[in-house]
């Protein structure tokens, strides 16, 4: 059968960033290390089969960030124990014995397995959740995704575009201010070289979020040229109301123990808001494209790819299927297979969706 | 098509407004420059003709500004996006997108314009403005002549009727900045378009000018003509410095119109005296810096390849070359602010090897002024800083603070660093670095922002530093300043050095980089006007 070579082009930024949410939210249904591996695996192989060439893959910093998260649980586990009792004893350190009205707390003493593997499971959770939005940073870069947000929306977006330029361009920035530091005799290292270095790399990027702000003005985003003040005021509004819902629902819908049932209800709300508010903003939308990206079933593939695992591990952890959250005992976690399947239908815009664009360095 | 009506800017906390009472009216179809020393209120004016100022930075304006018949108190930068295009002094910080095609049509698809229309105004632009080849090109692998252009096309592809610039030329090199002043050149000719520019480099741009406007202190002056503004400027370009000297009416501001007055004064010089002669500095042996075989990957692309170079103890020597050719990699190469691949780079009479040091032990003997000065700077005003870098120096108490007075003409000690002028900065980080009294002192592109007042401080103040000893490296686009300070000049391209030798026979040979004065007075090889003042003296 011949194969039709699709042209080479960027999928829709929605697309990615709606696989992305899904995936993490699948990610923070389960503490299960296998299935959270899976996902970062997952990840690590869509951005380097499909992620934006024309900017810096932001996802090995995020996978960093979330090695500090680990590691940071285990060692303050380790030192101040989680309330998990174990039998499994690793090694004991030299307590600090404190006063009776500190009767919760520990320094030291016995460091059980069952304990360190608790944290171990919750941080990569953490982890997860953050490569899976690492991933959707590098498969679609936040200002492309702005690109689709109505002018009318303009305070919103001006917000966004210079918080979501914020966090990339401070890990640049801390890099530069580093190797400058060193030109002044200091290499860099040290909690008070820190503090030192949090001054100029928040200035710094700062500034040039700010630039970029100014720029977007000046060159006309935002001008809302047929619209009224009325019908700009009532799509902000919408937009907050829809923004608080779909924060709200979310976090019910991550953190099980809000219940999933509260989570839902409220998430469908606020996306009907947002996205009315985006219908009412778009229809006084002066603003025309040059090559915008079309919406084909590649992206509806990819959406869906995503939305997979997630409505997976959600009915999973609902119903407490085994292995969603595993035991603490030092034994391989039992692994549910049909979540292993979803989370492999993830990853199937490795090769589903059209190669990028091609960027000459 | 742009008019001031007894405009005044003051910003909150300031002590002094801006802009005083400016009234001022710029026809259409002209290319008006900006001319004024440093902090003097031309990037404020510039911003207030789209309305950045005050609507976006803050502070009060009062009288009224008006474009294209729009007054900006009621009309917001975004609503005057299509009737002015702002171009800001660094590029790279406003690009909206990623890529060089998209980044030309943001404007347009902000405006409205249907798609085919914005099909066919991108090929227009990419073609007008010799972009085609990069029109992939990721923006940020892009250097910065490049993407000068690509801030240039972006706005001038929405179709404005102004076109507003700050410093389009300051960080390039002499043959990219010829070529954005030609596209500018171009539009105002061909296409009418209003274009108002602000520029240090007076010597790149006054002989593209319609029309000029002096600015000093928030005051400005009225339109005018360019040979009559250079005569009344306090900042000119060194073809204005020879006319000055030597009497010419009127002030020629081409080299053309120079060498056609210039005939009579070869005579002079070429009868009266010998060659000049170049001033002899003691220079020691070349062992100052080392470069052996040196390789540098930048971003998986090798920048420098096999690069040999022998720097002699004492001297001044510049090096030069496009943008992108390696410059800055070299000298953080010798700094090591960059790994090797290859070869070894070494430092000092102890022939130090920068990279197996620690960064303590490094600055004794290597001291590197970067690009962006305000990268050293971290603390809340000038004094703080200067203190701090007595203790990371481990200097006497005070050691930063003498020098920088030495170095600047007056620095408010309680400023914030980030407050002062770029040139300001430039001598603040300089006097950072010098606190380390490094025996090898590393610049690189020192005179971005700096007027002719600060840039010459600046040539006096190495002058000073290589009679003492110190070794100096620069890289710079500004070949005025290599003529007054360098001893050697070396010319890189590609990662590898093409031309080196004693400055006068490298700067008078290339046409790129050769200074105004020699332009005019070649076949004699005379680089700067203090040198023919001297030997007109001499004559007399």
């Amino acid at each position: 059968m011949a194969r039709l070579q699709r042209k080479a082009r960027l999928q829709h930024p929605a697309a990615w960033w709606l696989w992305g949410l899904g995936l993490a939210t699948a990610a923070s249904r389960t503490t299960n290390p296998v299935l959270l591996l899976l996902v970062i695996g997952v990840c690590l192989l869509v951005v380097d089969e499909r992620h934006d060439p024309a900017t810096v893959n932001p996802l090995p910093a995020f996978l960093a960030i979330g090695a500090v998260i680990v590691a940071f649980r285990v060692v303050m586990t380790a030192l101040l124990g989680n309330g998990i009792v174990g039998e499994t004893v690793v090694l004991t350190l030299p307590s600090v014995p404190l006063p009776d009205w500190a009767a919760g707390v520990r320094i030291g003493g016995t460091v059980t397995l069952e304990s360190l593997l608790y944290a171990a499971y919750d941080a990569l959770r953490l982890a997860a959740v953050l490569a899976c939005l690492g991933a959707a940073n590098a498969l679609a870069s936040p200002r492309r995704l702005l690109r689709y947000l109505p002018a009318t929306l303009y305070d919103v977006g001006t917000a966004v575009v210079v918080g979501l330029t914020f966090a990339p361009q401070l890990l640049t920035d801390a890099r530069e201010v580093r190797a400058a530091r060193t030109l002044r005799g200091r290499d860099g290292r040290g909690l008070r070289e820190m503090a030192r270095l949090t001054v100029p790399v928040l200035e710094t990027a700062f500034e040039r979020s700010l630039g970029l702000a100014a720029s977007m003005e000046s060159r006309g985003y935002g001008r809302a040229v047929r619209s009224t003040t009325t019908s700009r005021r009532a799509a902000t509004g919408l937009a907050l109301a829809g923004l608080v819902g779909v924060l709200a629902g979310l976090y019910g819908l991550l953190d099980s123990s809000a219940g999933g049932v509260l989570g839902l209800p409220v998430l469908v709300l606020g996306a009907l808001l947002a996205g009315s508010s985006l219908l009412v903003g778009a229809s006084r939308d002066p603003r025309s494209g040059h090559r915008r990206d079309r919406w084909t079933w590649t992206e509806t593939v990819t959406v869906v790819a995503g939305a997979v695992p997630a409505a997976v591990l959600v009915v999973g952890s609902v119903q407490g299927w085994e292995g969603i959250v595993p035991s603490q005992r030092a034994e391989l976690p039992a692994v549910p297979l049909i979540a292993v399947l979803a989370l492999l239908v993830a990853a199937t815009p490795a090769w589903l969706s059209p190669r990028p664009r091609e960027v000459a360095p | 098509m742009i008019t001031f009506e007894h405009v005044s800017v003051q910003y909150a906390d300031a002590p002094a407004p801006s802009l005083r009472d400016v009234t001022l009216q710029i026809p259409e179809g002209e290319l008006v420059l900006v001319v004024g020393p440093t902090g003097s209120g031309k990037s404020t004016l510039l911003r207030t003709i789209n309305g950045l100022v005050p609507h976006f930075s803050g502070g009060t304006l009062t009288g009224r500004v008006t474009v294209d018949g729009l007054d900006t108190a009621e009309h917001r930068p975004r609503d005057l996006a299509t009737v002015v295009g702002l171009v800001e002094q660094n590029p790279s910080s406003t690009f909206v997108t990623d890529v060089v095609e998209d980044e030309v049509a943001y404007g347009m698809e902000t405006m409205g314009l249907d798609s085919t229309t914005i099909r066919r105004r991108v090929e227009e632009t990419l073609d007008l403005f010799g972009l085609t080849p990069l029109r992939a090109r990721a923006l940020r692998a892009l250097s910065g002549g490049q993407q000068q252009r690509v801030a240039i096309a972006a706005l001038f592809a929405a179709g404005p009727r102004v076109l507003v610039l700050d410093e389009p030329t300051s960080a390039l090199d002499p043959v990219a900045a010829e070529e954005v002043l030609a596209s500018l050149h171009r539009i105002v000719h061909d296409l009418g378009v209003t274009v108002v520019l602000a520029e240090h480099r007076l010597e790149r741009v006054v002989h593209h000018a319609d029309r000029v406007v002096l600015v000093d202190e928030g005051h400005v002056s009225e339109l005018l003509d360019p040979a009559e503004a250079m005569l009344r400027s306090q900042i000119y370009p060194p073809v204005v410095g020879l006319s000055r000297l030597v009497g010419w009416s009127p002030t020629p501001l081409s080299i053309r119109d120079a060498r056609r007055k210039a005939a009579a004064l070869r005579d002079a010089l070429g009868t009266s005296t010998p060659r000049p002669v170049a001033d002899l500095r003691v220079t020691g042996p070349a062992d100052a810096v080392i470069v052996d075989r040196l390789r540098v990957s930048r971003g998986g692309r090798i920048v420098l390849d096999g690069l040999d170079l022998a720097v002699a103890r004492g001297s001044v020597t510049t090096l030069m070359g496009r943008n992108g050719a390696g410059k800055s990699t070299l000298l953080g190469a010798i700094a090591a602010q960059h790994r090797l691949v290859g070869g070894t780079v070494r430092v000092g009479a102890g022939g130090v090897d920068p990279h197996a040091r620690s960064a303590r032990e490094r600055v004794r003997t290597v001291g590197l002024v970067p690009q962006q000065p305000e990268l050293l700077l971290y603390a809340d005003t000038v004094a703080a800083e200067c203190t701090a870098a007595d203790e990371d120096f481990g200097a006497a108490p005070g050691t930063a603070r003498g020098l920088l007075d030495r170095i600047s003409g007056g620095i408010d000690p309680a400023v914030h660093p980030r407050d002062l002028s770029e040139g300001q900065r430039l001598e603040l980080a300089l006097a950072v670095i010098l606190s380390g009294s490094p025996e090898v002192l590393l610049l690189d592109e020192p005179t971005r922002g700096l007027d002719y007042g600060a840039k010459k401080r600046l040539g006096e103040m190495l002058t000073g530093l290589a009679a003492q000893g110190t070794t100096v490296l620069l890289a710079t686009h500004d070949v005025e300043l290599a003529a007054e300070v360098a001893d050697r000049v070396v010319i890189l391209a590609d990662g590898e050095v093409v031309t080196d030798g004693p400055a006068r026979e490298v700067l008078a040979s290339s046409p790129a980089f050769a200074p105004q004065v020699t332009k005019v007075l070649l076949p004699q090889t005379w680089l700067t006007v203090a040198e023919v003042a001297g030997a007109l003296a001499r004559i007399a």
